[in-house]
């Protein structure tokens, strides 16, 4: 697929992001919009998957370890077709299905339930673990917060995986530099992240998170390199395509009011103008 | 001491009491330092982090460690307040609780805010359920779920007096103060809020308020019951359940809680060799929470006013 193509899709799922959380008067937008670019280029380039048949056994797993950005998440399993886009509106409502946090039994096209950070990693690496037991040639994708990655449960995670060579894995690290108390830097320092997954075992690529071409490199690498996984750390920008959202620690998990609403929306709309 | 910052029939969350208290406890007393894992602003725990810098710690997203560097901090005598989300601060770090904080009794205060349904729109991974049952099968652990804002201010108060590790539920959801500053929070002590013979209502927490405003309305339908606050749930008041076992012959116990290991079954555990009478237990069923407002889903789990009527009513038939 085209940039622009992949581009296009992105602002739909920004769109999405903004009218489920506008709806459901809560969520996570920021986290969500700096992992478009990601979310994008997974579904619709990278991952075999397939929105009819979604339990395949040969299917690419992916696990949305920081749970939190299910918006991001499901408005992409929407415009792949794994439900209907409008059902976006009713994400959080009581009685639907469209949890507030990823749930496997109830949102067709998720693999694994998270929310709790830290855990989703490891189930990551158990689909990866299970691929190579039944011998499938099928990639496991996790994608993890920069702030999440403080868990201790990460580094356990990392520590196996580098240790029993799981190449079939590919963990993507949002470094939108953001957590909640405030940037990620002063809250507990996770930083140099390269340096530490590469003392895990792991082959690490830095890139700019928000770029079609960095992003399609790394994949690249990713699946080319053999006998030890690899991280992808994408810098980001938090909040990214809503102006008064980027960069902003106070946009990680709250919703716009209508005022907030139209603007985000107009400057979506003409975001994708700009795009045909 | 009076700075009692909630006033009665306004609305507050027992969390938002819980960051007053805390910094007020800061101001009071140098040895008390606060903790919190990357939730400070939601926890409250922020107001003492403005104030006192240097005292606070955010360990980022890591309840675990969070849990081991209080107790460490606590072997030297300081006084740690940490914080988090129930879940998280119950759940993600038990064991770290289990075995650093409640076997060697170490004098840390667990600040748990966001527990129950009402938690709400998050959902399932988030509403902890399962917290007063984790929380109060541990030796030397204490266990307060206080009811509003204002029981809530003097239960954390209290809690700095109290030697050992204390457990305290916290709300995200606003709800009407019931309480006023004569209110003195004890340690093992319930409250009777309303008397009556027929049947005994023991509720905790939150749905507290919808309980006695459901005994206020079924007693014009000539049921009389009796409603206890308990905001001890370790210590439990013994005692008062016993005499409301023998007096209403019937319990109804009402909590944000699985039905299974929390107040309902501390009732049952403290009546059942003196005094055992029927008791029915209203809570969330044995099925994971879900996404919704949080009123929402106070109603579909039949914690609201109504729905607890009708449990009572039911009850009462049977
Ligand atoms: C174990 C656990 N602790 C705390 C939380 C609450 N929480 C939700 S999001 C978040 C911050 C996440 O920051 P980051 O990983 O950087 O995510 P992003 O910036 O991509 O949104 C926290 C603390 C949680 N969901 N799970
Ligand atoms: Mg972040």
């Amino acid at each position: 697929m085209e940039n622009i193509e992949l581009q296009r899709i992105a602002n739909k799922i920004r769109k999405g992001i903004i009218i489920s959380t506008f709806h459901a008067k809560s969520g996570h937008p920021g986290g969500s919009l700096s992992a478009t670019e990601i979310f994008t280029y997974l579904f619709f380039e990278e991952m075999k998957v397939d929105p009819k048949n979604p339990h395949d056994p040969d299917r690419d797993r992916f696990v949305l370890s920081k749970g939190h950005c299910a918006p991001g998440y499901y408005a992409a399993l929407a415009l792949k077709g794994f439900f209907p886009f409008s059902d976006l509106e009713q994400l959080r409502h009581t009685d639907f299905y469209l949890q507030g946090h990823p749930d496997m039994k109830m949102v067709p096209g998720v693999d694994m339930s998270s929310g709790s950070l830290g855990q989703g990693v490891s189930a990551a690496v158990g689909m990866a673990l299970a691929g190579r037991l039944d011998k499938k040639d099928y990639r496991v994708y996790a994608l993890l917060g920069d702030g999440e990655i403080e868990e201790g449960q990460v580094w356990e995670a990392a520590m196996f995986a580098g240790a029993r060579k799981l190449d079939n894995l590919t963990l993507i690290i949002d470094n939108n530099n953001l957590q909640i108390d405030g940037a990620i830097g002063d809250v507990c320092s996770p930083y140099p992240i390269d340096k530490k997954f590469e003392a895990f075992n792991f082959h690490t690529i830095n890139i700019d998170g928000n770029d079609y071409d960095e992003i399609r490199a790394a994949m690249k690498e990713a699946r080319e390199t053999k006998g030890m996984p690899t991280v992808i750390i994408a810098k980001t920008i938090k909040g990214l395509g809503v102006s008064f959202m980027e960069n902003e620690v106070g946009w990680h998990g709250k919703a716009t009011n209508e005022e907030e609403y139209k603007i985000a929306m107009d400057e979506l709309e003409k975001a994708g103008e700009a795009l045909e | 001491m009076s700075n009692m910052p909630f006033e009665i029939g306004k609305k507050a969350a027992t969390r938002d009491a819980y960051g007053k208290a805390l910094l007020e406890l800061g101001r009071l007393h140098p040895e008390v330092v606060a903790l919190d894992a990357d939730l400070s602003g939601s926890t409250r725990s922020e107001y003492f982090a403005k104030e006192f810098p240097d005292r606070f710690f955010d360990c980022g997203i890591a309840e675990a460690n969070m849990a081991g560097i209080s107790a460490g901090l606590a072997s030297c005598g300081k006084i740690p307040f940490m914080s988090s989300f129930a879940m998280f601060t119950s759940g993600r770090n038990y064991e770290q609780i289990r075995n650093s904080i409640a076997y060697p009794a170490l004098n840390v205060k667990i600040g748990a805010s966001h527990a129950g349904i009402t938690v709400g729109e998050d959902g399932a991974t988030h509403q902890c359920l399962e917290d007063i049952s984790l929380m109060r099968t541990l030796p030397n652990m204490k266990v307060i779920c206080p009811s509003d804002a204002a029981e809530a201010y003097k239960a954390v108060i209290a809690a700095y007096e109290i030697e050992g590790p204390v457990y305290l539920r916290l709300s995200r959801f606003s709800t009407v103060i019931a309480h006023d500053d004569s209110y003195e929070f004890r340690l093992g002590k319930g409250e009777v809020l309303k008397d009556g013979g027929d049947l005994t209502i023991v509720a905790t927490g939150l749905p507290v308020p919808a309980s006695l405003e459901a005994a206020n309305e079924l007693e014009k339908e000539g049921i009389h019951a009796r409603v206890i606050n308990m905001p001890s749930i370790k210590p439990i008041d013994k005692e008062l359940l016993i005499k409301a076992a023998l007096e209403t012959k019937r319990i109804v116990t009402i909590e944000e809680h699985w039905i299974t290991g929390g107040l309902g079954s501390a009732v049952l555990e403290a009546i059942s060799e003196d005094a055992p009478v029927w008791v029915k237990r209203l809570g969330i069923p044995d099925v994971f929470g879900e996404s919704g407002p949080a009123a929402e889903l106070l109603t579909k789990f039949g914690l609201d006013k109504e729905g607890i009527k009708k449990s009572v009513k039911d009850f009462m038939n049977s």
